[in-house]
């Protein structure tokens, strides 16, 4: 599946920011995560866009696809479970921006020890 | 079964035996786009029955082979941790490559997975068969990320407040399979009678595995 190897930007234990993009169609990055900040959990390697092979293209080049860990207090004002509650969702590379050590706006205590 | 409230006809007296029923849109439709592709050489004659017949054969049996497997041989749980596809293969199940890669997470004290796919219903279906209706609802597809204790609790499985939970969300090309942990009084269970403690829903993550007791008593 995974075509000729694309350097990856992100690695695990990276901070990065899910963009909001405005793509007409099919994507595979749910709502929920658009806009929020997370970490890198794991690398999966790459693999074709779905943005163009659902409509019949090549879906090349492929895009690096990562595990992003979210805390779930971050993503849902009203989330009931205890702090520690994890999302982790796959994202496209081209769906990520490096996100500053800043804690997210909605965040109030982040439990980040160090950097 | 005794109420004759419904339409049909008692004259020929062999019921599941239907004569000529047409066969109904969907059917048709796909009948259709089967004979494109079969013509515009997309697939050869058969090939679309093959692929049924290889999804309809599998059941959570087959994923449970592979939990009894990890529960009884630490390295094939690193191994299975590391590449699924290449442990799996080990006990028979070769994926092609157009299947999708499946990455396995492990259940600890400290930490419960839970797996949903909140864009459509993917599901490790080359090791589980096919998704339950419920995996597919709406329902499910939005509580599982937003109060995903709230959905294991109504599958009976309350978990303390220091197990982190991690939900899943498989939202492109990776199918994810649970790991859930050995349960309490397995400990003189063989692999195969550890495999029937593994339920479809404990590699989902919305349950835990059975406990030995009443297996053994079954």
């Amino acid at each position: 599946m995974p075509g000729p190897a694309a350097t990856p930007r992100f690695q695990p234990g990276d901070r990065v920011r899910v963009l909001s993009l405005n793509v007409r169609g099919h994507h595979r990055t749910p709502w929920y995560i658009q806009g929020k900040t997370g970490v890198v959990e794991r690398l999966h390697g790459p693999y074709l866009n779905p943005e163009s092979l659902a409509y019949g293209a090549s879906g090349l080049p492929p895009q690096p696809l990562y595990l992003v860990r979210f805390n779930q207090s971050e993503l849902w004002e009203d989330y009931s479970g205890p702090r520690s509650d994890k999302l982790l969702a796959d994202v496209f590379e081209h769906w990520l921006e490096p996100a500053s050590d800043a804690p997210a706006k909605v965040s109030t205590q982040d439990e980040r020890s160090s950097p | 079964m005794s109420s004759h409230d419904h339409p049909h006809d008692h004259g020929s007296g062999h019921p599941g035996v239907s004569q000529d029923v047409e066969p109904g849109l969907h059917a048709l439709r796909v009948k259709a786009i089967e004979a494109l592709l079969v013509e515009k050489g997309v697939c050869a004659p058969g090939e679309i029955q093959r692929a049924v017949d290889a999804a309809e054969s599998r059941s959570p049996a087959d994923g449970a082979k592979a939990v009894a497997r990890a529960w009884v041989d630490p390295d094939f749980k690193a191994r299975l941790l590391l590449d699924a596809k290449a442990a799996l293969a080990e006990l028979g199940y070769e994926a092609a490559a157009s299947l999708p890669d499946v990455v396995v997470a492990e259940n600890t004290g400290k930490a419960h997975h839970l797996v949903v796919c909140t864009l459509c219903s993917c599901y490790p279906t080359w090791l589980l068969g096919r998704p339950p209706d419920w995996y597919k609802s709406l329902a499910y597809r939005s509580r599982a990320v937003s109060d995903p204790r709230g959905v294991m609790r109504e599958f009976g499985l309350e978990l303390d407040d220091d197990v982190e939970v991690r939900v899943l969300d498989s939202a492109a090309d990776i199918r994810y399979l649970v790991l859930p942990m050995r349960p309490r009084g397995s400990d003189g269970l063989d692999e195969a009678a550890l495999a029937k403690l593994v339920t479809r829903d404990s590699m989902i993550g919305v349950s835990n595995p059975l406990s030995p007791e009443p297996a053994l008593a079954g």
